[in-house]
């Protein structure tokens, strides 16, 4: 590589390229764009959870001063618009489909939770389209709320086509095995794990600005998406029904999604209808509390556990059934987090000969719940990761040797799990050690005796786990019910003076891409970070992009870019040969320029840029001039990241106070690109685990109000709840994509709650505490540790 | 946010003659709790009169005690050389008030005049025996807290200062509430000529308290061991999804123990 670029490349922690503007407040955001004339939109929300609709008049409304339009569900239904879609859905066990009710964009008929839309008014300025929207007359006839998952099935019926309130009811495994192997078992460990329900809360609240262009017959949408193109697919073909071609998504930059803006809201369908109907541009952005309230929520689940051990403790069959809620419609990858992307990795790092799982998906007049940073995964590891402590503390083994003599061998890869997964490669104590060593493992003991002479309760937590990232082979998902591929697109484009742009089907919403991905071109090409730029988010710019989540983004769209790059140089090493008059098979590509082996002859990458646009030297009996190439790649199995965190917990029994003192983490990411970023990424997602099983929790009252609607009762992570975090890493690389990644945008969230709970267990263990929910508040801690004091006296 | 009108008010009795002329008028002080209130149609006023300009700012020692002018910023009480003398509880209690941005904006009155039952400042007054200072009368703090959100203020009346005699010995302890990091329990001791005082903010359902039992156990022995056998009876005190009332009870015990012991 050329002097200067050394330290740019695959590898190196080069800055991020895209923070100057972030950090200067020159971001241009959904909110950020105004077209001329522009109206309005502020969406009437249920404030009740689950009622008949009687009546609703907006003929007040309709008259305020500003004014423009009051749409109510009837009027979208005239319209034929549809609401939003499924993307993936699972077969019930009994063969049969799921259930899918529809999902008006605003009601028709019923409410079924708070926040659910019930009209919009559209008018010159948000204010009056506000005040004129407490005009409007409501006369509903309310219903009793269903909130607890756990009590959902067969309670108040909340769709007409839904008698029991479940949407699916899904099995994965060998019932009839894991039943022998449960049965045969020397002990079998039972528990219940329960998940708690969380609030995205990404930094940007959603937001829309929809205009139609009469003359070009043609819609134009900027949104805060993670995924354009599945915007534009899923809003022309499913909900407006207008040609794909006709629609133009714009994502410009988006601050944050976590999963919650993977998903197909009604209020950026409604803008854009309007706008049509309207004949003007049409703008709305949620408030904080719209955010809490509409935003699908993540996780909510309730699992009842069984793990066989033989007499040697090694793990015979595992057993799981899992209650999901669901919310009151569903959503893009609601019936997918809880199926596939859960019970597929109920065999975590452990060799488990036989595996079963039964997964209810309920509805309950709460707001859908979908994919949420993790999607399935930090469900099945918080389960899993709970379990395989509980259990070693009942046989009474290390929880560290309990996992080690479970772990998959390093030489059984490739590993068949018991549920549908080959994991194509991996090695888990080498990551199990480095972060014993790195927390000092060994020397626990003497720190938690040292503590309780301060009268703190000291406790240290492990958790193994194993993710399914970079979703996925097309092939594969399709045979489990996705109805969309997998795949990723990029586009190469160099100009003649050599510089690069790169389109690319992934959405950066924080990750980083700007600089990663020209790592990627830089280090392959040979030229300067600078002479790349990434562009993304625009559906009329890029060939198509199933989007960024799921860790996907550089395992799938960063290997697409690297196809396409060397696509490139493939045809870059023709037109070396045919202007050095050299065989192609006797040119090479490296540090930025084209050489025939065995002389000195040389052409820069420049110069043959610039000879692809001024052909005059040029293979035409060969080539096309241009130098522009596009790589699809699907993936041929998802990748596997792994890897062990520790966590070391102080709590203050006097008050329930847990100090979180320390925390290693070694993941096993594959190849790293650049390390600064994945480091910042595991941080980021340590906080958010931390947040879960400390302090956030979405608490919806038996009415079915959501009772923590803003940050006042909504507690999200702090600098000050967290300590400085080891970070390290192992290396397996991924065998089946050219870069050798494996994703590490989720690993921090999959990992860290089961490491906090085993932590505060640990701790708590002294007073005979044997388990603890999330989030472990202080009270809850206060209690358990009164509850236990209290069992132990009696 | 309903359409409203701004003034600012000149002086005291300026602030007094277009609260009087206006059909719903608010006083803006630093608007940390009003302004959020307002963004949010959870309140309307068809006229804000801002007492930035009327010279109630600004911090003094008479002697006995500290008058602390009722627009003085938290960060001013925070980082002031006589507030940190005098009384160093009450600096320490205005250095923890929401965040730094909070801190910058919000003041003493209207804090006070908030009566927010999670709000810092209420336990000090009470606490340590201030007077706040009005328009037309001074108040004794003890007479001042009428209940939640509720003061002895009449609808017009404007608070210009709050005095706060010098204790012997104060100290105040929060235990926050993790997400709005207002007080989930908070509790000023002070200890002066007249005995020892114990207020608790952000559990009691009317706001603001005093309580006896702690005050009469620390008065016979000033001492974290003495409030042992004391029982803080929960049936008052506030039960929500943050903290049942009897873990409430129970931290009010604990941040009194630890008040008492930084004294």
């Amino acid at each position: 590589m050329p002097e200067g670029t050394m330290n740019q490349g695959i590898g190196a922690s080069v800055r991020r390229k895209e923070d100057k503007k972030f950090i200067t407040g020159k971001g241009r955001y959904t909110d950020d764009i105004n077209r001329n004339g522009q109206l309005y939109a502020y969406f009437i929300r249920s404030d009740v959870a689950h009622a008949n609709i009687k009546n609703i008049n907006v003929n007040a409304a309709a008259k305020c001063e500003g004014v423009v339009a009051v749409y109510t569900g009837e009027d979208i239904a005239a319209d034929g618009i549809g609401g939003p879609i499924c993307g993936w859905t699972p077969t019930n066990r009994d063969g049969s489909a799921p259930k899918e009710p529809p999902h008006p964009l605003l009601a028709v008929g019923k409410v079924r939770y708070v926040g659910d839309h019930i009209a919009v008014v559209i008018a010159e300025s948000l204010e009056a389209a506000q005040a004129a929207s407490e005009k409007i007359v409501i006369d509903l006839d309310n219903l009793p709320a269903v909130v607890d998952p756990a009590t959902a099935i067969g309670n108040t019926q909340i769709h007409d086509e839904m008698d029991d309130n479940v949407y699916f009811d899904w099995e994965l495994g060998d019932e009839t095995a894991t039943a022998d192997a449960l049965g045969g078992a020397d002990k079998v460990i039972e528990l219940t794990v329960t998940n708690n329900r969380v609030i995205p809360n990404a930094i940007e609240p959603r937001a829309a600005v929809a205009e139609y262009d009469e003359i070009e017959d043609r819609y134009t949408l900027y949104t805060s998406s993670q995924n354009p193109h599945l915007t534009r697919l899923v809003m022309a073909a499913f909900m407006m029904q207008i040609p794909e071609s006709k629609l133009h998504v714009v994502a410009p930059d988006v601050g944050g999604g976590f999963g919650s803006k993977i998903y197909i809201y009604p209020e950026e369908a409604v803008c854009t209808w309007a706008a049509k109907k309207l004949r003007k541009p049409v703008k709305w952005t949620a408030d904080r509390t719209q955010a809490f309230l509409g935003d699908a929520h993540g996780r909510d689940h309730v699992n009842k556990v069984k793990l066989g051990l033989d007499k040697n403790n090694k793990i015979v069959g595992l057993r799981v059934d899992t209650i999901a809620n669901l919310g009151a419609y569903l959503s893009a990858f609601s019936m997918v987090t809880p199926t596939y992307l859960h019970g597929t990795l109920l065999s975590g790092c452990y060799d488990i000969p036989a595996i079963y799982t039964n997964v209810k998906g309920v509805c309950t007049t709460t707001v859908n719940v979908d994919a949420y940073r993790g999607a399935g995964r930090p469900e099945a590891t918080y389960l899993l990761e709970r379990t395989m402590d509980y259990a070693a503390r009942q046989i009474g083994m290390d929880p560290a040797e309990f996992r080690r003599i479970n772990f998959i061998p390093k030489d059984a890869f490739p590993y068949q799990t018991a549920v549908a997964l080959q994991y194509d490669i991996g090695d888990y104590e080498p990551a199990l050690d480095k972060a014993m060593e790195m927390i000092d493992y060994a020397n626990f003991g003497s720190r938690q005796a040292e503590a309780a002479k301060r009268g703190k309760y000291r406790g240290i937590g492990l958790s193994s786990y194993i993710e399914a990232c970079g979703i996925a082979p097309s092939a594969v998902v399709g045979t489990l019910g996705a109805r969309v591929g997998l795949y990723e697109s990029a586009v190469v484009r160099v100009d003649p003076t050599g510089t690069i742009s790169v389109f690319t089907g992934a959405h950066s919403h924080g990750q980083g891409h700007d600089t990663t991905f020209a790592q990627i071109v830089a280090d392959k090409l040979g030229v300067p970070i600078d002479s790349i730029d990434i562009v993304h988010g625009d559906t009329d710019r890029i060939p198509f992009g199933m989007g960024t989540y799921g860790s996907r983004s550089l395992a799938v769209g960063g290997t697409a870019i690297s196809k396409a790059v060397d696509k490139v140089i493939e045809k870059g090493k023709i037109i070396a040969a045919h202007m050095m008059e050299a065989a192609e098979t006797d040119l090479e590509f490296k540090d930025g320029k084209f050489t025939v082996a065995g002389t000195d002859k040389e052409k820069s990458f420049g110069e043959i840029a610039l000879s692809a646009y001024v052909p005059h030297n040029f293979p035409h009996d060969r080539l096309e001039p241009g130098l522009e190439e596009t790589a699809f790649y699907d993936p041929l199995n998802f990748t596997y990241p792994a890897g062990t965190h520790i966590c070391e917990v102080e709590i203050d029994p006097a008050t329930g106070v847990v100090d979180i003192v320390d925390w290693a983490a070694c993941d096993d990411f594959g190849n790293l690109i650049n390390p600064m970023i994945v480091e910042g990424q595991v941080h980021g997602g340590i906080a958010q685990g931390v947040g879960q099983a400390l302090l956030e929790n979405a608490h919806y009252n038996e009415d079915g109000q959501l009772l923590t609607a803003s940050y006042m009762d909504y507690c999200m992570p702090r600098a000050d709840n967290l300590p400085s975090l080891k970070i390290d890493y192992t290396v397996t690389a991924c065998t089946h994509n050219d870069l050798g990644v494996k994703g590490c945008g989720e690993a921090g969230a999959i990992a860290s709650p089961p490491a906090v709970i085993n932590a505060i267990v640990d701790a708590l263990s002294v007073v005979g505490v044997t388990d603890m929910s999330m989030p472990a508040t202080t009270e809850k801690i206060w209690r358990a540790i009164n509850d236990a004091t209290a069992k132990a006296a009696e | 946010m309903y359409a409203t009108t701004y003034a600012k008010a000149k002086d005291v009795a300026d602030a007094v003659s277009q609260l009087k002329g206006a059909d719903e008028g608010k006083l803006l002080a630093g608007g940390q709790t009003l302004i959020p209130t307002l963004k949010q149609r959870l309140a309307s006023s068809d006229c804000l009169i801002d007492l930035s300009d009327a010279g109630l700012s600004g911090i003094s020692d008479e002697g006995g005690s500290i008058r602390i002018g009722a627009m003085t910023r938290h960060v001013e009480v925070e980082t002031s050389e006589m507030v940190k003398k005098a009384i160093p509880a009450l600096a320490a209690l205005a250095s923890g008030i929401g965040d730094r941005q909070v801190r910058n904006c919000g003041t003493i009155g209207g804090s006070v005049a908030n009566n927010d039952p999670s709000a810092c400042y209420p336990s000090a007054l009470l606490a340590l025996g201030a007077t706040v200072h009005t328009d037309r009368r001074d108040i004794a703090a003890g007479d001042y807290f009428t209940g939640m959100f509720e003061t002895a203020l009449d609808e017009d009346e404007v608070i210009t200062a709050v005095s706060f005699p010098k204790p012997e010995a104060a100290s105040y302890v929060k235990f926050p509430n993790p997400a709005s990091r207002y007080a989930m329990v908070g509790v000023f001791v002070a200890k002066t000529s007249s005995g020892v005082a114990v207020a608790v903010t952000g559990a009691g359902q009317d706001g603001v308290f005093r309580h006896g039992g702690l005050e009469a156990a620390l008065n016979s022995s000033f001492s974290a061991e003495s409030i042992d056998s004391v029982a803080v009876d929960d049936s008052v005190l506030m039960s929500d999804m943050h903290a049942s009332a009897d873990y409430r009870a129970h931290l009010i015990t604990q941040m009194t123990k630890r008040a008492v012991a930084a004294c």
